[in-house]
């Protein structure tokens, strides 16, 4: 296929992981632990959104914020009932939690929604042309969508308050808290950001293939990947991995057969632990 | 009647003991060294398959047709399930355990889509069939009955080799790395190597517990992988039961075991139409009861005990 079709493909896809990378890559700056539910909270959004798109017939543009309202509450209903109880614990509890809270959620998916794959719409999208590539007006919103919000992501972690205060907690949550910064009130933002990213990122995983319960669970590797490759409590690194990852995961297909793409955000990872545990934009590490 | 109920309990107590011994090699990893193993499906897959090719009948899909005998096989499960740690540990190990734990579904990941795709290796979806179940020929009809009785040995094997670690000196230099690694390195303990030869000791029982289910089972296929009942529930187990104690990590898998096994029961009185729904139920149980085990007791039902410090006689000199 052609490199640049692929290339294209791959922004697409790496537009979808940077969403959920900067989730990643802040809750574990923020709280230290990687949580392991992020795929699924991407996942409850991506559903959200089905049931305001089909069941009540709102348009994909109210859907949306429908969907990034609901998980929002989640995210912070899921700290306040389960991670908040572990906070004085060591990070990895967090870590094993999360795993449980992941399967939760996508049972709780599976229940209302059943095991199988569903659209958004079946109607059969029409690819424009642009020179030489095929580009689905869908591509074009997920990808224009996502610099969008990273254009407010910068904006808020840049030129707010607490955005500032939430990028000093990912790089040194010890010096934030010693500061004076109110650390609980961080957390909050951290999981309504990160879920509004996710439920963003659910969205549009599910535009651009289809939905399922574990549709989140099996983009979770190439997130992780994305966030620990752009140094672990740094946004921009993450957003810079999301498309590193997305990229690699669509040209793999000029030399691996496609049943083993999901494989390559691991490869990339592996080397990147050994190479450069740090991470592309030097997070903490230890 | 009896018959029935004897063949459910052989069948409940079989693969309970096979989760107790994924307990117990996950106990070493987590519960000695503080390593977090989320790709225990990889080891047990690759130790039941090792052991199928090994052991199992000819068959010109798959590799296969080697005809060894069983106790060779689960040897073979053993080893390769080590060989496969010890090549990720030697990756993997220098991280902290959070990087290990998403290595390792990655780890998981790559051992699934192999056994799916890899048609001459694995058969693929179609699974491998007619793995031998030993003493069928030796004790016509009560087959089952002897896999059982073997199984437990190896659970008794397995227990015994932990609480011996547990006591040993290299057992303390586990718990020291595992509580302290920056004084256990002050110490001149090499902690990357004792965390390596933890992780494939694991490993190694996890592959075992792998060829003990093929042979009770007799058939294999990537869904009997699934991370879910793999992966999760033996962690589960181990938390459940008590991270550190081995007697806790048999009784977490017999305990859990009979929820997941029992709410299977229970759900199969629901109506038809939700029979597909059931499944995602006791997950959500599950999942839930770990929540209340991790903020209600989270040391398990049997917390990890110290041994005692050997006082020796001093020796008259």
């Amino acid at each position: 296929m052609d490199i640049l079709q692929l290339l294209l493909y791959g922004v697409v896809l790496g537009s979808i992981v940077a969403l959920g990378a900067v989730g990643v890559t802040l809750t574990f700056g923020i709280l230290g632990f990687a949580n392991f539910a992020h795929g699924d909270l991407m996942a409850f959004g991506a559903y959200v959104a089905l049931v305001a798109y089909t069941w009540l017939a709102l348009p994909l543009w109210l859907a949306l914020p429908a969907a990034v309202a609901a998980t929002v509450a989640l995210a912070l209903l899921v700290d306040a009932l389960v991670f908040r109880r572990f906070r004085t614990r060591r990070p990895i509890v967090l870590l094993i939690s999360s795993f449980g809270v992941a399967l939760i959620l996508r049972s709780l998916i599976q229940i209302g929604f059943g095991p199988g794959t569903v659209l958004y719409s079946t109607r059969i999208q029409i690819a424009e042309r642009f020179w030489g590539l095929r580009v689905k007006p869908d591509q074009i919103v997920i990808v224009a969508l996502t610099l969008v919000l990273v254009v407010l992501l910068h904006l808020f972690l840049s030129r707010t308050r607490t955005g500032k205060a939430m990028r000093a907690m990912a790089d040194n949550p010890t010096l934030a808290r010693l500061s004076g910064i109110d650390t609980e009130n961080v957390i909050r933002w951290t999981w309504a950001i990160g879920g509004a990213l996710a439920a963003v990122a659910g969205v549009c995983l599910g535009l651009n293939s289809r939905l399922s319960p574990e549709m989140g669970w099996f983009l979770l590797l190439a997130v992780f990947a994305a966030a620990i490759l752009g140094g672990i409590g740094r946004p921009y690194g993450a957003i810079l991995g999301g498309y590193v990852v997305g990229i690699c995961v669509e040209m793999s297909n000029l030399v691996l057969p496609a049943e083993y793409s999901p494989v390559v955000p691991f490869a990339l990872l592996v080397v990147m632990l050994i190479v450069r545990p740090t991470g592309l934009f030097a997070g903490r590490s230890g | 009647m009896e018959a029935v109920i004897l063949g459910y309990g052989v069948f409940f107590l079989t693969l309970g003991g096979v989760y107790a011994l994924l307990a117990l090699g996950l106990n070493v990893q987590w519960g000695y060294v503080g390593m977090l193993n989320v790709g225990i499906a990889a080891f047990f897959a690759v130790g039941a398959y090792a052991s199928a090719i090994l052991t199992g009948p000819a068959d010109p899909a798959h590799l296969g047709g080697f005809g060894l005998p069983v106790w060779l096989g689960m040897s073979g499960a053993a080893f390769f399930a080590a060989l496969l740690g010890l090549a990720i540990g030697l990756v993997t190990l220098r991280l902290r355990s959070d990087y290990l734990a998403i290595a390792s579904i990655g780890i998981a990941e790559i051992v699934r889509l192999v056994l799916k795709n890899e048609d001459w290796l694995t058969n693929g979806v179609r699974g491998i069939a007619g793995i031998p179940r030993p003493f069928e020929a030796l004790w016509p009809g009560n087959g089952g009955l002897a896999m059982l009785l073997v199984v437990w040995g190896l659970v008794f094997l397995a227990f015994l080799l932990n609480h011996r670690a547990h006591r040993s000196p290299w057992g303390r230099v586990l718990r020291g790395i595992r509580d302290n690694e920056p004084a256990a390195r002050a110490m001149g303990k090499n902690s990357l190597a004792f965390r390596l030869q933890a992780f494939v000791l694991g490993c190694a029982v996890m592959g075992l517990a792998g060829s003990a289910y093929a042979h009770f089972v007799g058939f294999i296929s990537p869904e009997a992988f699934d991370p879910v009942f793999a992966t999760f529930l033996v962690w589960v187990m181990l938390i459940a039961g008590g991270s550190g104690n081995n007697t806790g990590a048999i009784l977490g898998a017999l305990l859990i075991w009979g929820v997941w096994s029992g709410t299977e029961i229970l759900t199969g009185y629901l109506p038809a139409e939700v029979q597909t729904q059931a499944g995602a139920l006791r997950v959500l149980a599950i999942g839930v009861l770990l929540q209340a085990i991790l903020i209600l007791r989270p040391e398990g039902l049997l917390p990890e005990r110290p041994p005692r410090p050997v006082w020796r006689k001093e020796t008259s000199r």
